[in-house]
């Protein structure tokens, strides 16, 4: 109780961060976080996939790319052959559950250019599927038997999608929000 | 591991993992954000503060908290540090992979000089959570500075007297040069980093790439392998360690008087949002993406473990080789299965 009663007296947010939030009435510019190599992406991005069905956008300090699930393999295979792009580093695959769906995130990485992008793509959270990537980079295999593991994705035409993490026979998503804590039985 | 062998070839090998999955990254879920600074001291255990670092970083970024420039010399010493400890015991280790006894006990006679100086300053010999999100948890001991150049001394020493005992040896050559072979192309597909990258000679760090705390100030090299092959892994970490400690001299040098920490609250609750940091431990490119929803505990704490993408390459190099090579080629990796499983 002493613990609760000392949360809620504390949980405001810090006083050096709230003034860094609000910044009085001017609202930051959406690209006010990007660096240089991200200014330049922004111009570039939407000639590289202006053949897609792409909304791209600002995550902080990041590009972003949301695509649709069917053209994950084409738009990333696009931003890793373009020679303006040159993303050939996979640096991260997560998969996050929203409840109300399931977003598989990519980071790229260029080791050549030297500039990142990060690409999403929603999937429904009740049947979640979409092509796999390996075909694209190699190093997203482990990644999505994780995230097959952990959360029931299923990436089609994946190599094996055996069990990684946890073991043969495990029911149940653990990573997802609805698996509990606590209060399960293992055995 | 699971090896298929045709005699003493090695046709295939899948590696099983998962054995020490004790689910951090749902645990991270469930805690403060100070609370989970602890749960990333126990992913890469022989690293611990470069995890935490990476962490605070992520944290500090999504807040657009500053950190006090003391507090950044005192990260970055301690990190370099950790980085020449974790490279001590892989030389040991590694050594005793190969065959060779001698190593691990001079590295581990280093190795503890720097965890006593570990304890001189965070208390713990490991698991410190000294790193805190805003800086450090406290300022350094009065003779720090004149401790760590004797300790630089020391370990430069101890460096050149394991260098000289092991990387040579006609036995040792033998059992490493042109053993797990791996092409650039391959590595970088394969999502390789660290060490194990730049002994494909790919010049890839993160310090130097995208600079993060001060690391843009001081001068210090890349070393690179040219075959990536276990020497060559072996080599470029030897090297790493007279780099880092490079930066701590100059780092020593630089540091300011000051603050080590800028007040936050104890629960803190940063914006909505999400961010992606990438940090160089000492086995490779650690990413923390953190997804906020401004509550007191974040939404999604996913992390990049360099070891794993270095374990799933292990495929690739052991393929063709011997089975008594195995181990070798395992060991040249430098894995950490408390990061790979999570």
């Amino acid at each position: 109780m002493a613990y609760l009663a000392f949360r809620t007296k504390l949980c405001r947010t810090p006083r050096s961060v709230e003034k860094n939030n609000n910044n009085g009435e001017q609202t930051p510019e959406p690209n006010a976080l990007l660096d240089e190599k991200g200014r330049l992406l922004e111009t570039l991005l939407p000639n590289v996939l202006s053949a897609f069905d792409v909304s791209i956008g600002i995550s902080h300090d990041l590009m972003e790319v949301i695509v649709e699930p069917a053209d994950v393999v084409a738009v990333c295979e696009n931003l890793k052959n373009h020679s303006e792009t040159l993303f050939n580093y996979l640096t991260c695959l997560s998969v996050v559950d929203y409840v109300e769906h399931l977003q598989v995130v990519y980071h790229l990485y260029s080791t050549q250019k030297k500039h990142k992008v990060v690409v999403k793509a929603n999937v429904s959270s009740e049947e979640p599927s979409l092509p796999s990537v390996t075909s694209v980079w190699k190093g997203s295999d482990w990644y999505e038997r994780e995230g097959h593991d952990l959360f029931g994705v299923i990436f089609e035409s994946h190599p094996g999608l055996a069990p990684l993490i946890l073991y043969e026979g495990f029911e149940g998503y653990p990573g997802r929000k609805s698996f509990p804590l606590h209060d399960y039985k293992e055995w | 591991m699971v090896l298929s062998v045709d005699g003493e070839r090695v046709v295939d090998m899948e590696p099983h993992i998962g054995y020490l999955h004790r689910g951090s990254e749902k645990l991270c879920e469930n805690e403060l954000y100070v609370q989970i600074v602890t749960l990333f001291d126990r992913l890469d255990y022989i690293s611990n503060l470069n995890n935490e670092m990476a962490f605070c970083r992520a944290v500090e970024k999504l807040m657009g908290l500053e950190v006090p420039e003391r507090a950044e010399f005192i990260r970055v010493i301690l990190c370099e540090l950790n980085r020449v400890a974790s490279h001590l015991l892989f030389v040991g280790t590694f050594g005793i992979d190969a065959g060779a006894m001698t190593p691990i006990l001079y590295t581990f006679r280093d190795r503890e000089k720097i965890q006593s100086m570990f304890e001189a300053v965070t208390g713990a010999r490991m698991m410190h959570n000294f790193i805190r999100i805003g800086g450090v948890k406290s300022d350094v001991p009065e003779d720090f500075t004149d401790r760590v150049k004797l300790l630089r001394d020391e370990l430069i020493q101890g460096i050149n007297e394991t260098d000289k005992l092991l990387s040579f040896n006609e036995i040792f050559l033998a059992r490493t040069k042109g053993v797990g072979t791996i092409d650039a192309d391959s590595a970088i597909a394969y999502g390789m980093s660290g060490p194990s990258l730049r002994a494909c000679g790919v010049p890839m760090d993160v310090r130097k790439d995208e600079p993060y705390s001060v690391y843009d100030r001081f001068d210090f090299g890349i070393p690179i392998g040219e075959n990536g092959d276990s020497w060559d892994r072996y080599y470029v970490r030897v090297e790493e360690m007279r780099q880092s400690l490079k930066i701590i001299d100059q780092a020593l040098e630089q540091m300011p008087d000051g603050p080590t920490i800028t007040p936050t609250r104890f629960i803190l609750r940063p914006p909505a949002g999400e961010v992606y940091v990438r940090g160089e431990n000492p086995r490779g490119e650690i990413g923390v993406y953190l997804v906020s929803n401004g509550t007191d505990r974040p939404y999604r704490v996913k992390i990049r473990p360099p070891s794993f993408c270095n374990l799933m390459a292990l495929k690739e190099m052991i393929k063709n080789t011997y089975l008594a090579d195995a181990v070798v080629i395992l060991g040249s990796l430098d894995i950490v299965l408390g990061e790979v499983d999570r």
